[in-house]
């Protein structure tokens, strides 16, 4: 029942690869806790790749937020790609699909980000 | 519509992630067996699940001297299902609107918008202490379209 996160590197993006649930007490905190730890380690142009995400609660949805906005604070990008038709359809509801740039191609996703 | 027969469930739960999880499965199972669509499902289930978790941690804050009871009935016409607390109340008009521009950035405080928007109709109640939450689905209506 709980989150799946995987990390790899493409071009200098940080790709993590969610799976599972991103709710209270299962997700959000793991989802968190790595986003600070890339952060800390000077990882600031993330992608969190959402394909196999099939359940996000509203603490999930407060948790891609706090990540969005802590990650921008820090001078960095936080990207969300392969979106589900739920997740999607939760982002529309809450009036956050305009607020986080999302993408649904890695390879144009890769390209989008600034590049020093 | 079902041709199903009235019945109600009750479940006192400790103030637990385990509780939220058994009350979502449970409006999962109760809206499957009801024949609505996989979307309304996931709709009720997460909407039950919300309001679980404000029961839980808002309501009763985890404190395991405080229970949460649900129950879940099919009236044949709607799904009901009520969630009580024993925390110390909730002033539904008092919530922040989540979709103002300027709380849109907040890490918290969609739960009850997310409730409204999935279900048909949705009550308060205070208890003196705590709060009755009531979630109403219709059934044989025409998706949310949410």
């Amino acid at each position: 029942m709980s989150m799946k996160i995987s990390t790899r590197q493409v071009d200098g993006i940080t790709i993590m690869d969610l799976g599972g649930r991103i709710t209270l007490g299962e997700g959000s905190v793991q989802l968190r806790d790595s986003v600070r730890d890339l952060l800390a380690k000077g990882q600031k142009k993330i992608l969190l790749n959402l394909g196999d995400v099939n359940y996000i609660d509203s603490s999930g949805i407060g948790e891609l937020v706090s990540a969005y906005t802590t990650v921008r604070n820090q001078g960095g990008e936080l990207k969300l790609l392969n979106l589900t038709r739920k997740v999607h359809d939760l982002l529309q509801i809450t009036k956050l699909y305009t607020v986080f740039d999302v993408k649904d191609d890695e390879a144009s996703a890769i390209a989008s980000y600034a590049h020093a | 519509m079902t041709g199903q027969q009235a019945s109600r469930v009750t479940y006192t739960l400790d103030s637990s992630l385990d509780s939220v999880n058994k009350v979502e499965q449970t409006a999962e199972q109760m809206a499957r067996k009801a024949g609505v669509d996989e979307d309304e499902i996931f709709r009720i289930s997460m909407a039950v699940r919300e309001a679980a978790v404000n029961a839980v941690l808002h309501g009763n804050a985890y404190d395991p001297e405080k229970r949460m009871t649900a129950s879940f009935e099919n009236t044949g016409s709607d799904l009901v299902i009520r969630i009580t607390d024993e925390g110390k109340g909730l002033d539904p008009a008092t919530l922040p609107d989540p979709l103002a521009p300027e709380n849109l950035l907040r890490g918290s405080g969609r739960g009850i918008f997310l409730i409204r928007s999935f279900m048909d109709e949705v009550h308060f109640k205070q208890l003196h202490p705590g709060t009755e939450l009531t979630l109403i689905k219709h059934l044989g209506t025409a998706p949310t379209g949410a």
